[in-house]
């Protein structure tokens, strides 16, 4: 007789938090007018509460669900960077919704519905479990992708997402099918102790499991060679979309990446290390060199996006607390980078999507000092300049390579740092450097949410950049 | 005043950034220019502060800080200071003040930013020489490039985003190799970032090979040594003035700070393995920096290569391993940052009458300027080392210590003097002799009270360190001595006992 699985509401309650004020605001939608911004606060207001009740269990692990849902450290600071990547989204979205007409309630509900995924995600502690909760994040994001439902380019992003999406989650699918047949099981503490006794390890079944989950993950973290959807989509998409997708959803499906390989798998490391290095490596050169010949803002922070994926993986692959912590770390690092960096694009982004090359930030750092000086200290720490987020993020991702002996993918991941500087200078040196073509024009739309947004990014970008030994503790513990 | 004596360097590290925030505060450009001269003013006498109250005779660091900064990676906030730091220190905060009196004119957009950049370089700067902690080192040896960045592109010559470009990705990868070191050294040698504490360690010849392959190549790059100089000519031809003066004057000596202070005392056995090479590159580059320079037709791009030349002689005094080698290499680390800082400036003056670098737009300038003449004149001359002059004490030291490994090098390298003579002279001729080429060369103003007050104090410390270089001597000995003995065991004190020919 199969035991009843022990139900473990409390250490469930931030899903069901924002289930609930998720599908509040679907509610309240029907019934308010034309102005959004009620469902605004109230999603704020989720959020907020979600992240709060993820502290309920204190910070042990404590499993729930037979085994399938965990409550440690890890899943507590990740469900903290959705709430915050999710918030600064959405209030990123208040002011540039109203420009661009896009009147839709539904879209806060569908991104705290996205959130509810992404923690499930970081919480899963089995492959159905991740499945179920990568599933939820995309098909949230399909929507997100094409919730500018007039414009062309939005239609091609959903449809090209969609398309390449439902490829990705049969890869995944499959490799988990073969990882359950090689194993028996979809616990990823089972398969770990299955592993443990080595008759397992070279199964063709398994490894043929392990390469078709790289795939899966591959392409839902935009890593090389599966990164092609990124920049279309990312251009296609509502700038809040972009900076949205960027930093949350990406950073969950990492979260469940980590899990697999590093929880799950890691006894047969040896097959899967030189995979994800020679990903890693190339993810890096391709981001950082795609982004070189870029001229549009979001395609260069969609390359660039890449190859942050690239360094990510690194953290990955040390596969050691340190390079969970750094993993975490960079998180919330680049959370706040690039959503600064967004949020500039946002308000200085006019309809129609004008104002989006790179050369028409030329001249802002003279007539909007305070922006130009915000968007460059955003591409230094996205460079990995001190003394920034970016930096302490690269450094400690860095150290924990570094102490496995990952001395060659540490010498690559730094000299793409420093390609990177090449077009995030690029940008700097428009902004302050070059005549604007004919009449300066550029009027940015300072509303107070995207101002706010702007603010606490700087603030931090900064403060993760001096004094990060609080958040460190945090992520060691 | 405990509060004040106690924590002296870091007064020194938090003046200039406080400055910067007063300077945010006003609005008028006569005032920003003095608030900027009086915080840089106030930095230089606390360096004096700061010597006056050193003791000579210890070997060990001194005004020493601790604070701890981030306890999960056992990173601290430590700053310190030896007899080969001060006197960096001190470097730095003479030249600060008069990179802004130079620029008191010759600046005229966005005075605010441009002087609170000069600050932020001087604050980093004096991190990066009292550093204790490699994270902290690191961190202050990267923000020094932000600021030097935005000087060359904002307020350089024609090619200026070429060059400030050139600059960033040169510096970057060689910052990022010292990256990789920093972490190598973390983890071979116990989990620390403290200085004192992985000097002390031993390490193995296959670690001391790469870690200070990584190290060298980073600070090679800085110093710049052939073959990494090639950023050097360009930025510094187009970065203004007071860009020029720290670039030359300040920047470069990281590059000679980081071999004396990483390389030599950490790596002593690689260091060993290595330096033949490296004194072989060092005499190319004399010979090569001073035969570059005599086909220049550009002002600053001359000087620039004569600091190649003269970085030569640092590497080569530093890789002898004895201390006349290696008090030569930091006089002429001080030395050199005097004399060029003093040629920049007189160039600048130059630019700032006529807005051209062109050797050939010159000629008989001591018609119209017979006092720039005669400080141009001194400058130049102890730019190629005459005795008398302070770059001639740390040449020849250099050279003496050169002669106990090879005197085929001292003999190459003397011909490195002989091309600066000429180089230098032949520009003097060009520049100061004959006749005014054009109307307008006639009518020329001779120096204003300020570009005097300017070129005066470094025409003293020209002559006065050439004739009495005792006081830096005796700053660093001991030192000096300690380094050599940290490098190649305690016996040894005078003469190295490395022998390789020819």
């Amino acid at each position: 007789m199969i035991p009843a699985p022990i139900v473990d509401l409390v250490s469930l309650s931030p899903v069901i938090v924002l289930s609930l004020f998720a599908m509040g605001v679907l509610i309240l939608d029907l019934f308010i007018g034309k102005d959004k911004t009620v469902l605004v606060f109230l999603s704020l207001l989720g959020l907020f509460l979600a992240a709060v009740s993820s502290l309920a269990k204190g910070t042990g692990p404590i499993y729930s669900f037979s085994n399938s849902y965990v409550v440690d450290t890890f899943s507590i600071f990740l469900t903290f960077v959705f709430a915050i990547s999710s918030a600064l989204a959405i209030m990123l979205s208040v002011s540039y919704n109203k420009e661009q007409g896009i009147k839709i309630g539904e879209y806060y509900s569908i991104i705290l519905f996205c959130t509810v995924g992404m923690i499930v995600l970081a919480s899963s502690a089995d492959l159905i479990m991740i499945f179920l909760g990568i599933e939820i994040v995309s098909i949230s994001l399909y929507i997100l992708a094409g919730i500018r439902r007039t414009e062309k380019r939005s239609n091609e992003a959903a449809l090209k997402y969609f398309l390449l999406g439902a490829f990705a989650s049969g890869f995944l699918l499959y490799g988990m099918a073969l990882v359950y047949g090689a194993t028996g099981t979809t616990h990823l503490k089972d398969i770990a102790s299955v592993l443990a006794s080595s008759e397992f390890k070279t199964s063709p079944i398994l490894l043929m499991g392990v390469v078709l989950l790289v795939v899966g993950f591959g392409f839902k973290v935009a890593s090389v060679p599966f990164h092609m959807w990124a920049p279309d989509v990312y251009q296609g998409s509502a700038t809040p979309v972009t900076a949205f997708m960027s930093v949350g959803p990406k950073a969950a499906v990492f979260a469940a990446f980590f899990r697999i390989f590093v929880e799950g798998i890691p006894n047969i490391s040896d097959y899967w290390d030189t995979i994800l290095c020679i990903v890693a490596v190339i993810t890096m050169f391709v981001g950082n060199l795609g982004a070189i010949i870029q001229d549009n803002m979001k395609r260069l922070l969609a390359y660039s996006s890449i190859s942050h994926a690239g360094y990510i993986l690194v953290a990955l692959i040390a596969k050691n607390s340190l390079g969970m912590s750094s993993l975490l770390f960079y998180m919330l690092a680049y959370a706040f980078m690039s959503f600064g960096a967004f949020a500039i694009i946002i308000i200085l982004d006019k309809q129609n999507g004008d104002n989006l090359e790179v050369k028409d930030y030329a001249g802002l750092g003279f007539k909007h000092p305070v922006i130009a000086v915000c968007m460059s200290i955003f591409l230094l720490s996205l460079g990995g300049l001190p003394p920034f987020a970016g930096f302490v993020g690269k450094f400690y991702i860095f150290s924990a390579a570094v102490k496995e002996g990952y001395i060659t993918l540490v010498v690559l991941g730094v000299l793409n740092s420093a390609i990177s500087f090449y077009y995030y200078l690029r940008v700097i040196v428009y902004m302050y450097m070059k005549e604007p073509e004919g009449d300066y024009q550029v009027q940015p739309s300072l509303a107070p949410f995207s101002l706010l947004v702007i603010g606490i990014a700087v603030f931090g970008t900064i403060e993760l950049g001096i004094f990060p030994g609080p958040v460190i503790s945090w992520t060691m513990n | 005043m405990a509060l004040f004596m106690d924590h002296l360097i870091s007064w020194m590290i938090a003046i200039p950034f406080l400055g910067i925030i007063i300077l945010a505060f006003v609005r008028e450009e006569e005032k920003i220019r003095w608030i900027a001269f009086g915080v840089t003013i106030v930095e230089l006498l606390l360096s004096l502060i700061l010597w006056g109250n050193f003791d000579f005779a210890q070997q060990d660091m001194q005004f020493v800080e601790r604070v701890v900064w981030m306890s999960t990676f056992n990173i601290q906030y430590a700053v310190g200071v030896d007899g080969i730091s001060i006197l960096l220190v001190a470097l730095t905060a003479l030249l600060c003040p008069l990179c802004v009196l130079c620029s008191w004119t010759g600046i005229k957009t966005r005075v605010r930013v441009y002087l609170s950049l000069i600050l932020l370089v001087e604050g980093a700067m004096v991190v990066v020489f009292t550093a204790l902690d490699l994270f902290l080192f690191f961190m202050l040896w990267e923000v020094t490039m932000i600021p030097m960045y935005f000087m060359i592109i904002l307020w350089g010559g024609p090619n200026r985003i070429a060059a400030g470009l050139k600059f960033v990705l040169y510096s970057l990868t060689g910052s990022l190799l010292l990256l990789v070191g920093i972490l190598g050294l973390y983890l071979n040698g116990g989990h620390t970032y403290d200085l004192l504490v992985l000097t002390e360690q031993t390490y193995t010849s296959n670690q001391q090979f790469w870690l200070f392959l990584a190290f060298f190549l980073a600070f090679a790059i800085k110093m710049p040594m052939v073959p990494f100089h090639t950023w050097l000519p360009d930025a510094h031809s187009e970065a203004p003035t007071a860009g020029s003066v720290l670039l030359a004057g300040v920047l470069l000596k990281m590059g000679g700070y980081g071999f004396l202070r990483f390389c030599l005392p950490m790596f002593p056995e690689a260091s060993a393995d290595f330096a033949p090479s490296i004194l072989w590159l060092s005499v190319i580059a004399i010979i090569y920096g001073g035969y570059i320079a005599l086909a220049q037709s550009d002002l600053k791009k001359l000087v620039a290569y004569s600091s190649v030349s003269h970085m030569g002689f640092v590497t080569l005094g530093i890789f002898v391993f004895n201390s006349q080698g290696i008090q030569g290499a930091v006089l002429q680390m001080f030395n050199h940052g005097i004399t060029t800082a003093a040629l920049f400036i007189s160039v600048g003056i130059l630019y700032d009458r006529t807005h051209s670098r062109e050797i050939s737009d010159y000629g008989g300038l001591h018609k119209p300027m017979p006092k720039f003449v005669a400080f141009f004149f001194l400058f130049s001359i102890a730019a190629f080392g005459l005795p008398g002059t302070c770059n001639f004490i740390g040449e020849f030291l250099v050279l003496v210590g050169t002669s106990y490994v090879s005197l085929a090098m001292v003999l190459i390298s003397i011909g490195g003097i002989l091309l600066a003579a000429a180089y230098m002279l032949w520009m003097l001729q060009r520049v100061v002799l004959g006749e005014p080429a054009t109307e307008v060369a006639k009518m020329l103003p001779d120096l204003s009270k300020r570009e005097l007050a300017t070129l005066i104090p470094l025409g003293v410390l020209v002559l006065s360190i050439g004739l009495y270089p005792g006081p830096l001597m005796e700053t660093m000995d001991a030192s000096v001595i300690h380094l050599i003995q940290q490098t190649i065991g305690p016996e040894v004190t005078e003469l190295s006992q490395l022998q390789f020919g020819p």
